[in-house]
């Protein structure tokens, strides 16, 4: 009838000894578990990461477009297609970050399934983490193409935008699995919705400049990475400017460090007794 | 010296342990779930963990894997201090939780390949590993259907698929056939068998009694965190259980007079509904069986040992 002992005459004999903390082997594991499942997925998950900020763009640049002709010598279309790139980042990253993660933990029970295979909590939530910010790199530049349809030139620093998007992504997908470990109930996501991510996405110079407004906000505004990450996505079309762009660069990976250490620590709580 | 298969050396070391645990404690705030655990599990055996629930056996499960950390005590799992080298022990061994989580939304195929990758089989043996395990489970013919369409049965079987696909020297199963009906319940233990029968090490909890009966070489009965009782099956019964009891059938008033009549003696006893058991019968004098009225015989059980015991049942 079956047969076992093909499968079962001894342990698996290419398994070093030694193990590192974080393996190559154990995060492609988890990665590749991540393609496997978005190729079930992918139509719907791009979808709504897609259209929503072409929706957004076409909104508020025909619309402001028709008020507002220009924002900083830039066509409006043109500045709110490039800062909608921040806004499919954000989006597609921080929520699948907070809703996949919390559910895979809580009601799937995936991450007690992985656990007791040779992946230990950072390689998971690095690995998890990676592949939402590849998904961000992809969907961060649907914006702008449409912008380009709409007669944004295309440039060769546009080339970098996938890496912007993939390095904002990475920070607010930490952040995203950090929040799914502290908060008492999935419900409590609306909080976090309404209190801290409308806020970011609100004053990151998106849909109008900063420059406009009280001191203390601009000031604020260097601590929101989104806003960061707009103004990398425009010098990357508009014009580098080397030195700040060096700066919103590392803001944005010391904030994608910050995040994925507290997202392992968070979850490394629940999920290890 | 004549050699004959019988004679052939066994498939492994018996006298090595693929499990060792010294003195394991694990609280949760005030409740001790693991108090002071020793357990051996000898290489190629099956060791039952029996108990209710709540007797730590999931806890006990969690530490073997490092998903729990104990608070004092020693775990070494395949060789491997646990939890300092809890990932090279997971490397080796296999784990089939109690509560179903597969990925409901790939195929047969899919998840094992993902969980081969995941358990580190090299990519050039992969397809085989998946075919393999296919093959075991039973589930070739559906091997490109979704798991949200397999039955509880497929699904547990794949459970336990997924956790062969890297050819393990150590299994540990959760309650492997709670909520399962019996026909599905008696494949599973086919599964199981054919397990240990390869020389594979086995650690399964259950409450179930004739699931230890049936599959496990030594059973340990844990209670409050404790092993309380350990031996095969037989072992365990003949010491604390006799050869057979006596069960008698009726109203409440009648149970209270068995009751009445032999606990003097120094019999115990244990009620399940509508019937009360005397434990040790062979030793009954035969007036006092006389005196009692009509009863069945039927053989000791592990269920009597363990009400004996623990004083506590296993409640379904």
């Amino acid at each position: 009838m079956t047969d076992l002992t093909r499968l079962t005459s001894g342990p698996a004999e290419d398994v070093p000894r030694t193990l590192r903390a974080v393996e190559p082997t154990a995060f492609s594991g988890v990665f590749t578990r991540e393609i496997t499942l978005f190729r079930r997925v992918w139509l719907s998950t791009a979808f709504g990461s897609i259209v929503e900020p072409t929706i957004n763009l076409l909104a508020f640049g025909f619309g402001l477009g028709a008020l507002v002709s220009s924002v900083q010598g830039i066509p409006y279309i043109q500045f709110i297609g490039t800062g909608t790139v921040a806004t499919a980042v954000l989006f597609s990253s921080v929520f699948a970050g907070m809703y996949d993660t919390y559910i895979k933990r809580t009601f799937r029970k995936t991450y007690d399934g992985i656990l007791a295979t040779p992946v230990d909590v950072p390689e998971l939530l690095l690995a998890e983490g990676a592949w939402i910010a590849v998904k961000a790199g992809v969907f961060g530049m649907a914006p702008l193409l449409v912008a380009i349809i709409f007669g944004l030139p295309p440039s060769w620093g546009m080339l970098a935008i996938p890496f912007i998007c993939f390095l904002t992504g990475l920070g607010f997908g930490f952040m995203g699995q950090w929040f799914s470990g502290i908060v008492p109930s999935i419900d409590s996501f609306t909080y976090v919705q309404s209190a801290l991510i409308t806020p970011l996405f609100v004053l990151a110079g998106i849909f109008f400049p900063l420059q406009g407004l009280p001191q203390w906000v601009q000031t604020s505004a260097q601590l929101n990475p989104l806003y960061h990450c707009v103004q990398l996505v425009r010098n990357a079309v508009f014009g580098w400017e080397p030195l700040n762009d060096l700066g919103h660069t590392l803001a944005l990976i010391v904030f994608a460090a910050a995040m994925a250490l507290l997202s392992i620590r968070a979850l490394r709580a629940k999920l290890i007794d | 010296m004549t050699s004959s298969p019988s004679h052939a050396p066994p498939l492994v070391d018996h006298q090595v342990l693929a499990l060792r645990l010294r003195g394991v404690v694990k609280t949760f705030g005030d409740l001790r779930a693991v108090d002071g655990l020793d357990l051996d599990l000898r290489a190629g055996t099956c060791l039952g963990l029996l108990g209710p629930n709540g007797a730590g056996k999931s806890t006990t499960m969690r530490m073997l894997t490092g998903q729990a950390i104990p608070d004092s005590g020693e775990i070494e799992v395949l060789g491997f201090p646990v939890p300092q080298k809890s990932k090279q022990a997971r490397a080796r061994m296999g784990v089939v939780p109690q509560s179903e989580n597969l990925d409901e939304e790939l195929t047969v195929r899919q998840n094992l390949t993902v969980w081969a990758t995941l358990l580190r089989v090299p990519r050039r043996h992969r397809v085989k590993a998946v075919a393999d395990a296919m093959v075991a489970a039973q589930l070739v013919e559906r091997a490109d259907s979704k798991v949200q369409t397999l039955s509880g049965g497929m699904k547990r079987r794949l459970l336990i698929a997924r956790a062969l696909v890297h050819r393990p020297a150590l299994v540990l199963l959760d309650e492997p056939t709670v909520g399962l009906d019996p026909q599905v319940r008696g494949d599973i233990w086919t599964l199981i068998d054919q397990l240990r029968s390869s020389g594979v090490s086995v650690l399964m909890s259950t409450h179930y009694i004739e699931e230890a009966e049936r599959l496990c070489d030594d059973v340990a009965v844990v209670s409050h965190g404790k092993v309380i009782a350990r031996g095969t099956p037989a072992e365990l019964v003949g010491i604390h259980a006799g050869v057979e009891a006596l069960e008698f059938f009726g109203p409440p008033v009648r149970l209270q007079r068995v009751e009445d009549t032999v606990a003097p003696l120094g019999f115990s006893t244990r009620r399940t509904g509508p019937s009360v058991s005397v434990l040790r019968a062979e030793a009954l004098p035969q007036h006092v069986v006389d005196a009692l009225g009509e009863g069945s015989r039927r053989a000791a059980n592990l269920e009597d040992v363990f009400v004996l015991l623990t004083g506590e049942r296993l409640a379904d």
